[in-house]
């Protein structure tokens, strides 16, 4: 009977439910979206960091596995690199941040490119002819509404997309590596190095080799492997405190819906609450009963919550493919929802005291 | 050797604050009163008729003197005693009615039996009670659904559920027109008469009242008993 009653003042009050219930959605999407963005990314990055086919990642010294620096590596590392035992090939790049997180402008030697992973697969057009002229990926292709052909701005001067390639290798900008170089002011210098070994199983064992090389010393060098293992919430630059203001956010925005809603509920059901008092009903029987409305609000918000976010995942893949990825993080789904129920129960607790605490005689007599 | 009254009180005095004045309300009350009897009390508004009401339910405590309910000391009750005094000891028929408005007539009553932890609705002696307060083909409506008279039945029923000692009827007919009340008031005393139900009802109509066994008057926080005298504790 008390669910049936939570459920009745639940239906009692339509509007009220399905905007409290609403605003408990938007809290966990905010946090899934937002989380799933994190790791959508970071997956991205991964699979792109995959999808250039090397073995070996070297960086310049000082950095980390996602931070960026300024290309300090010089050409002649690649040559000295590539004369190591086990090592096939090595691939110098030039990464240059562009616009918004982990997504950049990446200067590529196309011959050695093709050489190294295979080359593009192109949607559009072609390799680019002329120094003006830059190749992008799908998704940034969707998201500028570019063409082969079309112009765009980037870097202060106009360039033309000479082809649009598959998504997953390395970038979603690709400019010839000595243009790039010039226009950043790191002629000859490299932000990365990509190696390709004899026998893959033995990477871990030839980072070993490198690295007790003395030239190599100062070099942060990964296999493929741990490379994106190590591409983590944890290792991303502030992402972690970020993720955790998002969640504190979120409790505060639950705690503040689920509080004014019950407590305009309590003031209303002034009478109610007397009512049930003159038969018996004990203090902890109304703060339960509160409970367990803001607990049935929580769960529904949360599912509505969690549908919204494939709803966001899909505006997200629809408008701004390359600047954003988004992941349904499924392990967050409980997450999530016990934020908004914590949040929520402690939004409930003062108007669930209040009601408790009414004077029977009073709530009676409350027209 | 006479059955002790179920209701037995004495001197019993309560004194409340409004702003910075004390009131009060009830200024030394006696009054008996037998198992199964139906006394109507009557009085104006500020005689104390109401706080005695809330007092002999359990809904505010009493400043000073004895109350014996059954045999229980109501003034000894902690706030949780009269809690679970209200769930099955007494039972409340209010002038509004005060049933819950987001629950049908079958749910209002199921949800006293819930509190009071009993299982009465299927009982013979209950379903007689329902059929005989017309209310059989009405459970499974909202309040909002119901006139006044059916409401006031519903509350009659949810108050009888489990099986009070006391009903304690607060101007039951108060909401009601002419027809709806005598039906009540019938109701009432056909409870009375066919189950022994002991009532107190409040009332300020001389009619209602004429269905009681017996009249009280109150008059200053005062019960005058037959007619004018103050009887002094």
């Amino acid at each position: 009977m008390t669910n049936k009653l939570v459920l009745e003042n639940l239906k009692h009050r339509p509007i009220r439910t399905i905007l409290v219930v609403f605003a408990i959605a938007i809290q966990v999407n905010l946090m899934l979206t937002l989380v799933g963005m994190s790791y959508g990314m970071l997956n991205d990055f991964q699979k792109r960091s995959r999808g250039v086919g090397a073995d070996i990642i070297v960086r310049p010294p000082n950095t980390s596995v996602l931070s960026m620096s300024a290309p300090s590596m010089k050409e002649a590392m690649v040559g000295y690199l590539r004369e190591q035992p086990h090592i096939k090939s090595a691939l110098g790049t030039t990464v240059h941040a562009m616009e918004g997180f982990l997504n950049s402008a990446t200067g590529i030697d196309l011959k050695q490119f093709q050489a190294f992973s295979g080359g593009f697969t192109y949607k559009q057009g072609g390799p680019w002819t002329k120094n003006n002229e830059l190749i992008v990926d799908e998704y940034y292709a969707t998201q500028r509404k570019l063409s082969a052909g079309s112009t765009i701005k980037l870097l202060n001067r106009d360039w033309i997309v000479s082809g649009v390639v598959e998504t997953g290798k390395m970038s979603r900008i690709f400019m010839p590596l000595d243009i790039l170089q010039d226009l950043t002011g790191n002629t000859g210098k490299y932000s990365q190095l990509y190696l390709r070994v004899d026998d893959p199983k033995n990477a871990d064992a030839i980072v070993e080799q490198l690295k007790s090389l003395p030239a190599l010393k100062e070099f942060p060098i990964y296999s493929m492997e741990s490379f994106t293992s190590l591409i983590s919430i944890d290792n991303a630059p502030g992402l972690r405190p970020f993720l955790n203001v998002i969640v504190g956010l979120s409790v505060v925005v639950g705690f503040l819906v689920v509080f004014l809603s019950l407590y305009t509920a309590v003031l209303e059901r002034t009478r109610e609450i007397g009512i049930l008092k003159s038969l018996g009903a004990t203090p902890m029987f109304i703060i339960v009963l509160l409970f367990r409305e803001t607990i049935a609000l929580s769960i529904v918000g949360s599912i509505v919550g969690v549908l919204l976010s494939y709803a966001t995942q899909w505006l997200i893949a629809t408008l701004v493919p390359a600047s954003l990825q988004m992941q349904i993080v499924y392990e967050w789904w409980p997450i999530s929802m016990l934020v908004a129920i914590f949040a929520s129960l402690v939004g409930a607790l003062y108007p669930g005291f209040k009601a408790a605490k009414q004077d029977a005689i009073e709530a009676l007599a409350y027209e | 050797m006479s059955k002790p009254p179920l209701i037995e009180i004495r001197d019993l005095k309560k004194t409340y604050r409004l702003g910075d004045v004390d009131v009060h309300a009830l200024r030394g009350v006696n009054l008996s009163v037998a198992d199964g009897e139906f006394l109507a009390i009557v009085g104006h508004s500020g005689s104390g008729k109401s706080t005695l009401f809330n007092i002999l339910g359990g809904l505010t405590p009493a400043t000073s003197g004895t109350i014996h309910l059954g045999g229980e000391d109501l003034l000894a009750m902690s706030d949780s005693d009269r809690t679970r005094m209200r769930r099955g000891t007494v039972g409340f028929v209010f002038q509004k009615y005060n049933l819950l408005p987001t629950l049908n007539a079958q749910d209002n009553i199921a949800l006293a039996q819930e509190l009071a932890g009993r299982n009465n609705m299927n009982e013979p002696w209950f379903k007689e009670i329902l059929e005989s307060l017309g209310l059989a083909h009405r459970l499974t409506h909202k309040p909002r659904a119901m006139s006044g008279g059916e409401q006031q039945r519903v509350a009659i029923a949810r108050a009888l559920i489990n099986r009070p000692k006391i009903l304690l009827a607060d101007e039951p007919t108060g909401n009601l027109d002419t027809e709806n009340s005598v039906a009540v008031l019938d109701i009432l005393r056909k409870l009375n008469k066919q189950y022994g139900q002991t009532i107190l009802m409040i009332t300020h109509n001389p009619e209602a009242a004429d269905f009681a066994d017996r009249k009280v008057r109150m008059k200053d926080g005062h019960v005058l008993e037959p007619a004018g005298d103050i009887i002094e504790g």
